[in-house]
């Protein structure tokens, strides 16, 4: 057996990105005590390039290195570019955050550029050990970044949950990883469709493998019953750091859960269908219900997210391309709605008041007319009232599950939408309709952060008022 | 055409444009926005007028179409349109607005950019429901009207102002995300969401059934139908004197509409098999809620309830068809029913608007809207009594006022179906009269209540300007009343042959 050099150039953008990483963890430990702000700039510029990298060797193609463990679609290149533009977005926002919170360190924005590349890798998986190598790149990272704070109870105490409990995920995907290889003899992706094409599969182990695959995965994207983690963490983690956990995963999460279940496993849909059902009704009611009782708008947002992933599911239980295709619409748009949301909570924080209750935005109308247009904007969406993006991220999926005959499911997803938009709307009633609590906590927020959050926030107008550029870019990327 | 503009279009955006500009551009500048907001519905209104002496009143088909991809992937167009039956609903809006503007002018002082901008932002998507032709457009102008409404109610209301938007807006969303799941199966199964597609597609009884009562659920709380109206007198209650305006002359018309464009039309057996669902709470709310009218004390929770009764006929008139055509095999036989209703919808608006301004000019003058607080107004109010009495004869359906018009065919049509029905409905005119009449002898005749009903002011220039404008309109629609019916004839008749095809 001779060795071939593999091709390199699909990768490019992983290598770039892991190179200027390595090197940027050591210049900062150089420059970090002569220019504050030097890593910082040096991130942005980082994901700039990548992202660069990427729209210009962007391809329809499906290309495969690394002896077909490593892919390059266009499905991998919109959705890296999401992250790229997402996590552009999430530090610009945090920067000042992390100085009012007096952490501003290097070491948040190298572990956050970690953990991107994490995500690249997961997004590009094409057999079992890329997958859970590129999710334990990220989780890794991400676990420091919760746990930063040292001086934080909250902090430290939603890090040890969120690594215990990711840890117990993990070892549930591993386990059902192993099965997999032992039901099919193969842990690449387009192999183990072939094996299990044939139907010389062994049921069992394939269907306790699904179990157990789904289980893990669920675990990551904070599916019912397996959140438990998800509100103490997004509570626990300071703003800037929920702010990451809660927008980018997102995207690299359904990507290993399209990678799987799509292209791995679809000889076995009658496995997985049902349980990803159960996965998402459950979603779709705690994410709705609970979140009525929450008074921190960190935590409202976590529940609120649970429900979201609940209508995320929706679209991969249509076992479609389409379904598959108005799943990732579905996750592009929340990924971008989350960001715009606990943007606005990181913006507005300030020393020693991080501005993550409810009470914290009445009478924002007073304060800040503008931020709090934004906000409406931003709470509508998440809602599904058009015309806002959100609303038809949801129309979306519902029709793919409509179309896959699941009427029933619709109904409750709709429903579920009516429930939550009752927490939606208490913010935008706090905002409008009370009085400010303490005039005092009105300060400025500064002039470019207004302008990046409002970008954000009034692309969910624009996008919504043509809401085909969005969809057209997950209908076509499958 | 207008400018070479589209002229739906124009309606639509020219409205949110400017309501957009006055909430950013008006902040801290009040005179601007209340000028800029006169200034544009006046012209939104003078742009509308085309429509009517345009319009071909030999065609059932759209008029004035425009269609042009919007999202490709669900063969989703942006699709306008006007027939017969949303053409007057159009003007209506149009029409409302300068009113309602102008009603406002001294009275909201806090905010008043967003006030002004909130009711421009609504126009314009009151008038893209009335004209869109593809429905996931429809549901988006239908669904987006909440958000200024919500805003308006919770900010510019009464005490109880955030509970009664929080049920407004929840109600309502309610009530509309079935007709969406309607929508998203019927395009699963035509491959389209254009309204017309949906009119000739085949449907089967089940999905039929179920759609009928997705669009009910729908329709009944937007008009809103017993028994789930309960939202509706809470939010006139706490609404601001506009809000009610807008919301009792133009929002309840969608439900009727809706009837019209979507029910009637799309699932015409499911509506034959349960005509006697939508007749019997019709009937409830003609009767019923007629005398729980009669027993309120709030003026403006009189007016609202007098609504529901009132918007009772609208669905009784449209639901008659099937009663009429089983007595007398003539589908043609049934128009009376139909265009009573469309005539009674734009009558209701009319009428309603007039009263909630009236009792604006009240509030605004003593804060109060109990009926006991006054007695005797005409003694210092004569114009005012004047308008008052006019008004209230109209909403009991005096002859030779529009409230006449309506209810009369929607009467004469229910003795063609049923005797019975006839029997009920006509009773509005002695219940309507009860509590209209009543509640005008209360307020205005005898003698001064009270000093501060002693030292009233009559009505300014502007009151006088915006009452007299609708006492014409009012008068007018009630004496000759053809015009209006002969635009809606020949869809009206397009409209009955749809309802009496069956599609299985």
């Amino acid at each position: 057996m001779n060795f071939v050099i593999p091709s390199f150039t699909p990768a490019i953008p992983e290598i770039v990105l892991l190179t200027l990483t390595s090197l940027l963890l050591v210049a900062d430990t150089i420059w970090s005590k002569r220019y504050e702000f030097a890593t910082y700039y040096a991130t942005q510029v980082i994901l700039l390039i990548v992202g660069a990298l990427i729209v210009t060797s962007f391809t329809t193609e499906t290309v495969m290195t690394f002896d077909g463990s490593f892919v390059r679609d266009a499905f991998s290149d919109v959705l890296k570019l999401a992250i790229v533009v997402i996590s552009l977005g999430m530090f610009l926002f945090s920067k000042e955050y992390l100085l009012q919170a007096k952490f501003y360190r290097g070491e948040y924005f190298t572990l956050g550029l970690f953990s991107i590349l994490g995500m690249f890798v997961m997004v590009s998986a094409h057999n079992l050990i890329t997958l859970y190598l590129g999710l334990e790149i990220m989780s890794l990272a991400i676990y420091t970044l919760v746990a930063m704070r040292k001086d934080h109870s909250a902090a430290l105490e939603a890090a040890l949950k969120y690594f215990v409990l990711g840890a117990l995920a993990t070892g549930m995907l591993l386990y059902g990883f192993s099965m997999l290889y032992g039901a099919t003899g193969s842990i690449a992706f387009d192999d183990m469709a072939a094996v299990i094409a044939t139907g010389q599969v062994d049921h069992v182990v394939l269907s306790f493998a699904v179990v157990f695959v789904v289980i893990g995965l669920a675990f990551k994207l904070g599916a019912v019953p397996f959140h438990m983690w998800v509100p103490d963490v997004y509570h626990g983690a300071p703003t800037a750091v929920t702010l990451f956990i809660g927008t980018a995963p997102k995207i690299a999460a359904f990507a290993i859960f399209y990678r799987l279940l799509a292209e791995a496993l679809p000889g076995a849909v009658a496995d997985w269908q049902p349980l990803l059902v159960i996965l998402s009704v459950l979603s779709l009611i705690v994410g709705a219900l609970v979140a009525i009782v929450q008074n921190n708008l960190k935590r409202l947002l976590a529940y609120s997210g649970i429900g979201h992933i609940g209508f995320l599911l929706l679209g991969l239980i249509a076992a479609n391309p389409d379904g598959y295709a108005s799943a990732m619409v579905y996750t592009l748009v929340y990924a971008f709605m989350a960001l715009a949301a606990f943007g606005m909570i990181t913006v507005l924080a300030r020393t020693g008041h991080e501005f993550d209750r409810v009470d914290d935005f009445k009478g924002m109308n007073q304060r800040n007319p503008w931020l709090a247009l934004m906000m409406l904007f931003v709470m509508f969406s998440m809602a599904g009232i058009p015309p806002f993006i959100g609303f038809y991220a949801k129309v979306v999926v519902i029709e793919e599950v409509v179309q896959a005959g699941f009427v029933w499911l619709a109904v409750l997803a709709v429903i579920s939408a009516v429930i939550s938009a009752f927490y939606y709307l208490r913010v935008v009633k706090v905002m409008y309709f009370d009085a400010p609590e303490d005039a005092s906590k009105a300060e400025p927020v500064a002039r470019h952060l207004t302008w990046a959050i409002s970008v954000v926030a009034a692309a969910l107008l624009v996008f919504g008022i043509f809401p085909s550029w969005v969809i057209d870019l997950g209908y076509h990327s499958l | 055409m207008v400018f070479g503009l589209p002229i739906l279009s124009t309606l639509i955006w020219l409205p949110i444009l400017a309501g957009a500009l006055i909430v950013f551009g008006g902040r801290d500048r009040p005179a601007f926005a209340k000028w800029f907001a006169l200034l544009t519905s006046v012209v939104t209104f003078l742009v509308s007028l085309p429509l009517w002496f345009q319009f071909d009143t030999t065609t059932a088909a759209m008029q004035f179409v425009e269609k042009s991809p919007w999202i490709d992937q669900f063969n989703i167009h942006y699709h306008l349109g006007v027939d017969g039956l949303s053409m007057p609903l159009v003007l209506l809006t149009t029409f409302t607005q300068v009113l309602v503007i102008a009603s406002a002018w001294d009275v909201i002082r806090e905010r008043v950019e967003q006030y002004m901008g909130a009711f421009m932002i609504m126009q314009g998507m009151m008038i893209g429901v009335f004209t869109a032709l593809d429905s996931i457009l429809f549901y988006v102008f239908w669904e987006a009207l909440l958000i200024p409404m919500f805003l308006i109610i919770g900010k510019w209301g009464g005490k109880d102002r955030v509970y009664a938007t929080l049920k407004f807006f929840l109600y309502t969303f309610f009530g509309s995300v079935f007709m969406l799941v309607g929508f998203l199966y019927m395009y699963f199964q035509s491959g389209s969401f254009a309204i017309l597609d949906f009119h000739i597609m085949p449907l089967g009884e089940l999905a039929q059934i179920l759609i009928f009562l997705a669009f009910l659920i729908a329709f009944a709380v937007k008009i809103p139908m017993v028994p789930v109206h309960t939202w509706l007198p809470d939010a006139h209650v706490q609404a601001p004197t506009a809000g009610s305006v807008v919301l009792a002359a133009i929002m309840l018309k969608m439900g009727g509409y809706g009837f019209v464009r979507f029910s009637l039309p799309i699932t015409p057996d499911a509506s034959m098999m349960l005509d006697w669902l939508v007749i019997a709470l019709s009937l409830i709310a003609i009767f019923y809620i007629g005398l729980v009218a009669m027993m309120q004390k709030d003026m403006k929770k009189l007016v609202a309830y007098s609504s529901i009764s009132h918007m009772g006929f609208v669905t009784l008139g449209m639901f008659l068809v099937y009663g009429i055509v089983a007595n007398s095999g003539d589908a043609q036989g049934a128009a009376l029913g139909m265009q009573g209703a469309m005539v009674q919808m734009i009558s209701h608006g009319f009428i309603s608007g007039a009263m909630f301004l009236m009792i604006g000019v009240l509030y605004d003058r003593m804060q109060t809207r109990e009926i006991s607080a006054y007695g005797g107004v005409v003694n210092t109010m004569p114009w005012f009594g004047f308008f008052a009495v006019l008004f209230a004869m109209a909403n009991a359906g005096l002859p030779g006022t529009s409230g006449f018009v309506g209810e009369f065919m929607v009467i004469l049509a229910s003795f063609k179906a049923n005797v019975w029905y006839g029997v009920v409905a006509a009773s509005t005119l002695v219940i309507g009269a009860a509590y209209t009449l009543w509640m005008v002898k209360r307020v205005f005749f005898g003698p001064v209540a009270n000093d501060q009903v002693g030292s009233l002011a009559d009505l300014n220039r502007r009151e006088f300007a915006i009452m007299a404008t609708l006492a014409v309109a009012v008068i007018v629609l009630g004496v000759y009343p053809a015009p209006l019916i002969e635009v809606m004839d020949v869809s009206v008749a397009n409209l009955l042959i749809q309802a009496t095809t069956s599609k299985l």
